[in-house]
């Protein structure tokens, strides 16, 4: 046993003194916060499938963050070469900070966005609840855990998805979506900052009967805290959540790097890169590994921001700017 | 008369049962607030057995972020114990006018939240900072890299030595220094053979400080570092990455590692005020 701590000991010392920073041909990958595991499988294939390809061995580095966090920094001189991230307001920040042009979404197939997501309820097992849809999560005997809106990705599609919903009924009209909103955010005990806060909240410490989160954050909890103990209910209706990506075309250009960028993210639509994102619970955009992958990602009807919304600014400066709906629902429901 | 004195309690004391209360109290304090946890983050760590925890701290990017810590204390700690010295020099053995600004300038750090010290960071050096274009041309990495992380830590570190010896300077007076003077003793002779050895353990006990607060300091790293992988996360920032990550043992293993890198410290403070107790009380009282 000495012995064993001994070895391990001088081997951490040596590798920390031979953990000096290599330096080969690399991009910087600046993204978002849950995305680890995800990037260190593309990585790890897009460098072999580069070395096989140009016989150059190149490099991805990665930084996560909160979304929005990342593209604060990016724009204070992190040199991303290339951003992932979950929302594409993240990358028109980005863009309007002069680093890459502002129709970004058009450089790549759909929208830029090599995968996506959808929000979706976590219930606990056997969904003691019943609940099915969004109605369900208004009734007074419910209570529903999602982050914030203002602070968070799944919380603003959350939201806009809960509106949409009631916006589409017969009938209806922005009065009724408040109404709607009111009774859905008077059943919410608490909004957590961020989506892996809310998760904990809702897993860990068993506050909620439904959880509002992405799919592919579903999926992960039911691999963490124990698949039999949640349930993921499919809504009638929910919104498409884009991961879109895009190259940060000056600092490419100083760094260099621009073809191996645009290689980088080419690849994220290849079968390889595809085959990892449904691997990690993200719904992709080829259709053969979507075909491939049916079972474990059953049919949803979407829509996206673009179509309810008219986009993502108008989105945002209506709902959940100073003032905005989401705002005023708030406030309501607190009285 | 010879009964009594056994009864009357010692003038020095409470009785048992008050002692016994906040002994017991103390320690159920300490038990509590400082015990626990760190029984709770070891047993967290090596929840998966000792070669999983081995795995953990071997991981790559986890010996970077060690390499990285260890490279940002070892540069901003003898910065600062230099920076210290001649500050608690300067202010206790000399007057001038603005001392008293200086003392406080000193003691900014201690009441500028972290974060906001990052963020000044940025604002200087950071793309639209105030030499962000002339960095950028240059082709100068100060934040998301290793200086940035160096000056942010120089920066919340600061006043731990200065503060440390700027009293024990001011208590000692220059008296002994004048003396060396007179018997002919020029300036580095002077602070090398007389006013260093005086303050030694001061000295040693502030770079201490100074060393442990380097290693564990959070918020201001966290902006200016970038937060890339293997390159910018120094432990306490790869912590947090691995615990938002769900991998709780590892997150634990590095964590325990900073604790015993702490605890390094604190056994090196007790063992200097054990050998040295009586200068250092001696040092400390006048």
């Amino acid at each position: 046993m000495r012995r064993i701590s001994r070895l391990h000991v001088s081997t951490v010392l040596l590798l920390v003194l031979a953990a000096g920073q290599a330096t080969a041909a690399g991009l910087l990958n600046v993204s978002y916060d849950v995305a680890r595991g995800l990037y260190q499988d593309l990585n790890r294939a897009f460098v072999e499938e580069h070395a096989r390809s140009s016989g150059e061995t190149v490099k991805v580095d990665q930084s996560h963050g909160g979304s929005s966090k990342q593209a604060r920094a990016v724009i204070d001189g992190l040199g991303a070469d290339v951003v992932t991230m979950n929302s594409p307001l993240d990358i028109d920040v980005i863009a309007d900070a002069g680093l890459l042009p502002k129709n970004w979404a058009a450089a790549f197939p759909e929208r830029s966005s090599p995968s996506w997501s959808t929000i979706v309820f976590v219930v606990r097992k056997g969904n003691p609840r019943r609940i099915a849809d969004w109605p369900d999560l208004t009734r007074a005997d419910v209570k529903a855990v999602l982050p914030n809106p203002k602070t968070s990705g799944n919380g603003r599609y959350s939201y806009l998805a809960a509106w949409h919903y009631a916006r589409s009924q017969p009938g209806a009209t922005d009065q009724t979506a408040i109404a709607f909103e009111q009774a859905f955010f008077r059943n919410v005990p608490v909004l957590d900052i961020g989506g892996r806060d809310a998760t904990t909240t809702f897993a860990h410490r068993g506050i909620g009967d439904v959880l509002l989160t992405f799919e592919s954050e579903a999926k992960v909890i039911g691999k963490t805290f124990g698949a039999d103990r949640f349930e993921i209910v499919y809504p009638s209706i929910s919104v498409r959540a884009d991961n879109p990506v895009a190259v940060v075309e000056k600092n490419a250009a100083r760094n260099g790097t621009t073809a191996l960028a645009e290689a980088y993210l080419k690849f994220h639509y290849g079968k390889t890169a595809q085959t990892i994102f449904a691997g990690h619970g993200l719904r992709t955009v080829d259709p053969e590994v979507a075909a491939a992958h049916a079972a474990a990602f059953p049919p949803i009807r979407t829509f996206t921001v673009e179509e309810a919304f008219g986009g993502w600014p108008a989105a945002q400066a209506t709902h959940f700017a100073s003032g905005g709906h989401f705002d005023r629902i708030i406030a309501e429901v607190r009285k | 008369m010879s009964a009594a004195p056994r009864r009357v309690r010692p003038a020095l004391g409470e009785p048992a049962p008050v002692r016994v209360l906040l002994i017991a109290l103390t320690i159920a304090f300490l038990a509590a607030f400082l015990v626990l946890p760190l029984v709770l983050m070891f047993s967290q760590a090596l929840a998966g057995g000792v070669d999983a925890y081995f795995a953990a701290i071997t991981d790559r990017d986890t010996l970077a972020a060690i390499r990285l810590t260890l490279v940002a204390a070892a540069i901003a700690v003898p910065l600062n114990a230099l920076f210290g010295v001649a500050a608690a020099w300067a202010i206790a053995k000399f007057d001038f006018r603005g001392k008293n600004l200086l003392i406080t300038l000193i003691d900014l750090p201690f009441s500028v939240s972290p974060v906001i010290a990052g963020l000044v960071f940025i604002l200087l050096f950071g793309a639209h900072g105030w030499f962000g274009a002339w960095l950028g041309a240059h082709d100068v990495r100060i934040v998301f890299a290793l200086p940035g992380i160096v000056l942010a830590t120089i920066f919340v570190t600061f006043p731990f030595v200065a503060r440390e010896l700027i009293p024990l300077m001011q208590a000692q007076g220059s008296s002994e220094e004048e003396a060396a003077l007179t018997l002919g003793a020029g300036g580095w002779k002077l602070f090398w053979h007389v006013t260093l050895p005086n303050v030694r353990w001061g000295l040693l006990y502030g770079i201490l400080l100074c060393n442990a607060r380097a290693m564990g300091e959070f918020g201001a790293v966290s902006v200016v570092s970038g937060h890339i992988r293997g390159l910018t996360n120094t432990m306490p920032l790869h912590v947090e990455v691995l615990y938002n990550d769900y991998q709780f043992a590892a997150a634990f293993a590095v964590a325990s590692l900073l604790a015993l890198l702490a605890l390094v410290t604190l056994g090196l403070k007790s063992l200097l005020e054990w050998r040295h107790g009586d200068e250092l009380a001696a040092l400390r009282g006048r």
